[in-house]
């Protein structure tokens, strides 16, 4: 059986969101035609509502309504320690754990040899520029814990050395509320070297 | 759906869903095999860093119709000196293209997995700068793409052989001459590995030399491959 031209263009449509299968898209498309006219009409407007109003901060590449994101408006936020991050929803984690008062660099993605991902297709030279302005001291390399993310930290770790820039790692540990026999032992590794002394 | 066990190499991983990851391994006994691995990514997750790109890992799978999906593993080797190493894992991630890319699934050759393996192993304990080259002649000899190196490839005449020519399949001579300059000691870095003297080669091989070695073979596999290695140079980009 086929759809009809505009309900089957809805799920092509859907069906490239990431992480949406053709079978996710068929069930969202029936959801949207089985809704009431504002609903959709809501979802549809903050949909060009978000596109239209948003853009990347001109400094830190996070998302901003405007020239400049949140964090770097504020003037409250500490200078001279930047946060990198590899995606705009990781600023929201760190941030939730409140336990981080500078400012932050999102690169947009990192270094991943086998898809073809280079150092150039991320905002790295971006990184590099704030530093003398910026009086950065510090820069804590938050990229994710695998193998792409650590490549990226060595990367920019190596180019922020000759700046006399400190570079940081956050700490790879276990996970609280996990029993250590399940750790594997990458994550124990890890945790073993980055151990921190008591009293 | 059977349930299986068996060891293998992560090759590259894919994003899936919410906080899944598809995985490709080359395998002993089973060649490529693209399997789910469910909730990898959630940061607590009971897999922790085994099922990262370049883990040599024993594990257990259920065969399905298009993926398989992975119920247990465990870690057979690290690798460690690699993954800590930009070098050492941007030399890794070429040979892990290469072997995603010519390794079938249902194979039962274990050469690719036991090459790859092995390569790994030499890296992890020494960076020779001629692993990459050495590895991408072995894998295109183990194809039946091993280069003509004696003869000129061109027109079987006797030489000197001067040039290499991926497109006619192996050095060629003056009045031949395509492709790119083959110098005398490259020739005989790959006449070398493979014709047994491997070790020797990855000793003793100097960095210009084995660079040479690393582009023609590059070039070499690509037209084998007829496209592009994307892990190739990455960093200096
Ligand atoms: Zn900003
Ligand atoms: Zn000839």
């Amino acid at each position: 059986m086929s759809y009809t031209p505009v309900v089957q263009k809805l799920i092509d449509e859907l069906g490239r969101m990431p992480g949406i299968g053709p079978k996710s898209a068929q069930r969202i498309a029936f959801w949207i035609l089985r809704s009431e006219r504002v609903d959709v009409e809501r979802l549809a407007s903050s949909i060009t509502e978000a596109k239209n109003k948003t853009s990347f901060c001109r400094v830190c590449f996070d998302i901003a309504e405007g020239d400049l994101c949140p964090t770097c408006e504020d003037t409250r936020r500490d200078t001279g320690v930047l946060c990198v991050v590899e995606d705009p929803r990781d600023v929201v984690a760190v941030e939730r754990s409140g336990s981080f008062k500078g400012r932050y660099h999102v690169l947009h993605g990192a270094i991943s040899p086998i898809d073809g991902i280079g150092p150039d297709r991320l905002r790295i030279k971006e990184l590099l520029a704030r530093i003398d302005p910026e009086s950065v001291t510090e820069v804590i390399l938050c990229t994710n814990p695998n193998l792409e993310g650590e490549a990226t930290a060595m990367y920019i770790g190596r180019l922020l050395a000759p700046l006399g820039v400190k570079a940081t790692r956050l700490a790879s540990g276990l996970p609280v509320g996990g029993d250590l026999e399940y750790a594997d032992e990458l994550t124990l590794g890890r945790a073993m070297e980055g151990r921190i002394s008591l009293g | 759906m059977s349930l299986y066990r068996t060891r293998g190499i992560v090759l590259r991983t894919t994003r899936l869903g919410e906080a899944d990851r598809i995985v490709n391994l080359v395998t002993e006994d089973r060649g490529k095999v693209r399997a789910v691995v469910k909730g990898v990514r959630r940061t607590a997750s009971r897999w922790g860093g085994r099922m990262e790109p370049l883990m040599h890992v024993s594990l257990m799978a259920w065969n399905g119709r298009e993926l398989d999906t992975v119920t247990q593993a465990e870690v057979v080797e690290v690798f460690k000196c690699v993954r800590e190493d930009l070098n050492r894992m941007a030399k890794a991630a070429v040979m892990a293209e290469v072997v995603d890319r010519l390794c079938h699934d249902q194979s039962d050759d274990p050469a690719p997995y036991r090459m790859l393996r092995g390569a790994l192993a030499s890296l992890d304990s020494a960076d020779s700068p001629a692993i990459v080259g050495a590895f991408l002649w072995k894998l295109l000899a183990q194809e039946g793409a091993a280069p003509v190196l004696e003869i000129c490839a061109g027109c079987g005449g006797e030489g000197p052989l001067r040039y290499f020519d991926p497109a006619a399949g192996g050095a060629t001579c003056g009045s031949c001459r395509g492709g790119r300059p083959l110098s005398p000691g490259a020739a005989d870095a790959i006449a070398g590995v493979l014709g047994g003297r491997l070790n020797s080669v990855l000793r003793e091989c100097d960095s210009r030399t084995a660079s040479e070695m690393e582009r023609l073979a590059a070039a070499a596999m690509e037209h084998h491959l007829e496209r592009r290695l994307w892990s190739l140079g990455v960093l200096e980009r």
